[in-house]
């Protein structure tokens, strides 16, 4: 029964998909969009029904094997799926924000003429996102790896007319295959080192390894490719501003809540592999932390309302490696769960204010907009404080326990994230100010249009900001007299890999000033942010005025586009047209053509012979006979 | 008789070069009859080579296939002139450039 | 001096050979031809295969050879029809036999078995023993040729009929 309703986990999206997939054009807008949603709300139930069954406690691990999926030679791979507390709360936030925000888009992509292919991609995209996180082995996350990149190139360019769309979905599938490559090469070393690439054996086999083992550091790192390519972290991290392109749930659900987080729950799932190699945290610290604070910076002076949330999701992403890094297993996964709430909440909100906008994303023409969309300006608002980790909404408790890991495990790295906290604080009311306080700024046909969402809109929004302000309590740390539900929850799964690291424990004390000192700092940007954008009613400059040199520089995104375009972009494609223009159209068409002309002028040639004349044929009869015994002589 | 004596390779001369002048007669000429005749020749020259080796050896097989040879010959006159005769009704002529239709 | 005779009819074979191809007149060709044959007999005969000789005039100067000129009488073709050949093919078409015939000599005077001397008097060619062969070894292909003769009898009588509509 339960082996049933695992299975069936991922197959309910799957028909979801392939309904509105194969017959959607004949589907009503209403039906398309039930088949859209009903499958995920299934899985969800099913999720919550295993969750439960795991928080009685009675069962701690179920492994379904579905069928043998590739066997060859010492290598078996069975399609195996694995539930355990680590994965059943990936079901949870997968299934239930997906949920959300299928419910969100029906009112949201109404008036989109392609909608029931829209629901049809978010159904695969949950299906491998589900197969992502329920496989028992490497290889079956692969394939869902492999799935939701798909899904995510898919619905990047979903408005495939648009090419500077497509070329945003080409960028992503590209950057990610960079990352996937690094993925693919870890497994097979996981399998040339250990035989197997299912978890248990995997894992089992890894405790027989000393800490620092050069396969292990090996095989830590090049797993970390494939989550920094997934995950969006320095340097393959341009992608994601540009995956802004989708349509703005797509965002929400792929580029912030789910998909992009797979790399730290992959990093968290191999946690026993990293816990091995200090060489492999320090790296993924390194990288966090930089991104962090590197992504907040360019979301500083963004004027277009995603672009400021995709690089808020970028630093967010970089706090969940830092949490990796340092050894915090359970603060990153905390981290992703409360972020999973409280920024799909901030892209559905921004989405509902692009929708009364008609279309317009960009901030400087928007403000005021509070009395105009009252829903959306409460919900946006719990979100931007819970992401600026003010008490005690969710971001609070999942970024200070990262934090707090940081302090004890590095203080550089705790300083860098401080230091991102602050820019998020601020980025994030810049952009609450300039969109909902003030005068608006926009034109009157704008002004007159606008409208608060439609209820199916607004409920997803409601449900996520309650999620986002409560969702913190999961994980009331000891100091709050809370026990820490979801580390207790979590335990089974990191035991080994904190046992080995040993984290030092930080007093009480200590932890409640780093949590002022954070908080406070966030409260003093917030304030500072109100100053200049509400009280001094600052606006960005235009695009056209001349920026101070380094508010340009940031504002262009440090140029770091045109310098993967310079060094990467052109000589590859330079190279490319070279070999195109003369390997392909001169060498190998040449071959072909040649081939073909030649078979086509010999018998031109050799068809004249045959004119029927008996004549010549004894002729040629005579002359084969003179070579046969020609032949036959030399011979 | 009895003081006769001669080379084997006498008889291979002759016999090759009836051989070629039949060759060349079916390549030099045109009408389909006396094509026919270089082919008989041709066969009597091939004859005349096996009796002669027959003799050498002193082994009756060989003038034995001559007679056969001289069996199929017969029979293959017999329907080739038939079949010319047919040919001249349809087209009036035995030249064999008329007879053009053996393609494709 | 009966060498001579040998060198004779070898001569007369090749030289009305020749006149069969260069003849215009079909009808002269089978002449030509007959004088071949009769030389090709008397070499057989010079052989000591007197059956072969015998049957050799019998089928082919009687039989073939009359069938030949019957044929050319039906079809009325004893005055020179033939067009000519270009000078062209006419050349390659020496050319090629005469370099048939080089070839053929070539690969005929590599073998070792062509050094034997052919002497007269020989018994093989005698009726007796080639009719003992003839009727004990080779029965069945005899028996057989003589289907053959019923089918080409056949086919020829086939051929021949005035198709009726």
């Amino acid at each position: 029964m339960m082996k049933l309703a695992v299975c069936l986990l991922p197959l309910f999206p799957l028909l979801g998909f392939l309904l509105n997939g194969l017959a959607g054009r004949k589907f009503s807008k209403n039906i398309a969009a039930l088949t859209g949603c009903l499958p995920v709300l299934a899985s969800f139930v099913i999720s919550l029904c295993l969750f439960i069954q795991l928080l009685k406690g009675e069962i701690t691990v179920i492994t379904v094997d579905c069928f043998d999926w590739l066997q060859a030679g010492g290598l078996s791979v069975p399609f195996s799926f694995l539930i355990d507390p680590l994965s059943s709360v990936m079901l949870l936030v997968v299934t239930g924000v997906g949920f959300l925000i299928h419910v969100y888009s029906a009112g949201y992509m109404h008036d989109d003429e392609a909608f029931a292919r829209f629901f049809a991609y978010m159904n695969l995209f949950i299906m491998f996102m589900l197969l992502l996180v329920l496989g028992n082995n490497y290889a079956v996350m692969f394939c869902g790896w492999e799935g939701v990149g798909l899904c995510s190139y898919l619905l990047i360019g979903f408005w495939f007319k648009n090419t500077a769309y497509n070329n945003a979905a080409k960028k992503a599938f590209i950057m990610n295959r960079i990352g996937d490559l690094g993925f693919l090469l870890g497994m097979f070393l996981i399998y040339n080192t250990f035989g197997s690439l299912s978890y248990k054996e995997v894992f089992e086999g890894a405790g027989r390894f000393t800490s620092g083992t050069p396969e292990i550091t090996a095989i830590a790192l090049l797993l970390f490719v494939g989550a920094i390519g997934k995950s969006a972290q320095i340097p393959l991290y341009t992608w994601l501003p540009d995956a802004m392109a989708g349509p703005t749930p797509v965002s929400a659900l792929i580029h912030a809540a789910t998909m992009v987080t797979a790399g730290v729950y992959m990093i968290a799932r191999s946690n026993i592999l990293y816990a091995l190699s200090p060489a492999a945290m320090g790296v993924v610290a390194a990288v966090g932390a930089a991104t962090a604070v590197f992504a907040a910076t360019i979301g500083l002076v963004q004027n277009d309302i995603k672009k400021v949330l995709a690089y808020s999701t970028v630093s967010q992403l970089g706090y969940m490696f830092v949490a990796m890094g340092v050894g915090a297993f359970t603060g990153g996964i905390f981290h992703l769960v409360t972020h999973a709430f409280f920024k799909a909440l901030l892209f559905l909100g921004a989405g509902s204010v692009i929708h009364a906008m008609g279309g317009e994303q960009d901030i400087r023409k928007m403000g005021g907009l509070r009395k105009h969309l009252p829903v959306t300006f409460y919900t946006f608002l719990i979100a931007a404080i819970a992401i600026s980790g003010i008490p005690p909404f969710a971001g609070f408790f999942s970024k200070d326990e990262i934090l707090g890991y940081a302090f004890a495990g590095n203080r550089l790295v705790w300083l860098l994230g401080i230091l991102g906290s602050v820019l998020t604080a601020f980025y994030m009311f810049r952009l609450f100010y300039l969109t909902f306080s003030g005068k608006f700024r926009g034109t009157e046909t704008q002004l007159s249009h606008l409208h608060e969402s439609p209820k199916i809109m607004t409920v997803p929004l409601v449900i996520l900001a309650l999620l986002s302000a409560a969702g913190g309590f999961i994980g009331m740390p000891a100091v709050f007299g809370g026990t820490h539900f979801l580390a207790n929850f979590l335990s089974p799964v990191f035991a080994e890999g904190a046992q080995r690291l040993s984290l030092p424990e930080l007093s009480h004390g200590m932890e409640l000033v780093l949590m002022a000192v954070a908080v406070f700092i966030a409260a003093a940007a917030i304030l500072y942010a109100r100053n200049v954008y509400v009280l001094k009613q600052g606006v960005p400059a235009g695009e056209q005025d001349e920026l101070p040199v380094l508010h340009r520089l940031v504002y262009r995104k440090y140029y770091v586009d045109e310098l993967y375009d310079k060094i990467i972009v052109k000589p590859l494609m330079a190279l490319s047209g070279v070999f195109y223009s003369f390997l392909d159209i001169r060498v190998i068409d040449g071959l072909v053509n040649f081939s073909g002309s030649l078979v086509l002028k010999t018998s031109s040639v050799l068809r004249k012979t045959q004119a029927g004349t008996i004549g010549f044929y004894v002729f040629a009869m005579v002359i084969g006979v003179i070579l046969v015994l020609l032949y036959n002589i030399m011979m | 008789m009895d003081n006769f004596q001669i080379p084997v390779s006498y008889y291979l001369v002759l016999s090759v070069l009836l051989f070629s002048i039949g060759v060349m007669g079916v390549l030099f000429r045109r009408n389909a009859i006396v094509i026919f005749m270089c082919i008989e020749l041709m066969l009597n020259a091939v004859n005349l080579l096996l009796a002669a080796f027959s003799v050498l050896h002193g082994d009756t097989g060989g003038q034995v296939f001559v007679f056969f040879i001289m069996a199929v010959a017969a029979a293959e006159v017999a329907v080739g002139l038939a079949i010319l005769i047919m040919i001249y009704r349809n087209v009036k002529s035995t030249d064999i450039n008329i007879l053009n239709k053996l393609k494709w | 001096m009966i060498h001579y005779l040998f060198y004779f009819l070898s001569f007369l074979a090749i030289f009305s050979a020749l006149m069969v191809v260069l003849v215009k007149n079909p009808v002269h060709s089978v002449l030509y031809l007959i004088v071949t044959l009769f030389s090709i007999a008397g070499h057989y005969v010079l052989l000591n295969a007197q059956f072969l000789a015998a049957v050799h005039v019998i089928v082919y100067a009687g039989a073939i050879m009359v069938l030949f000129l019957f044929v050319l009488m039906l079809l009325n073709l004893n005055v020179e029809t033939e067009s000519h050949k270009s000078s062209w093919l006419k050349f390659m078409a020496v050319l090629s036999g005469g370099l048939f015939l080089l070839v053929l000599t070539a690969s005929v005077k590599g073998s070792e078995k062509i050094h034997g001397v052919i002497s007269g008097g020989s018994e093989t060619g005698m009726i007796k023993t080639l009719g003992n062969t003839l009727f004990g070894e080779f029965m069945l292909p005899f028996e057989i040729s003589s289907l053959l003769f019923l089918i080409a009898m056949v086919g020829a009588v086939m051929l021949g009929k005035k198709e009726t509509q």
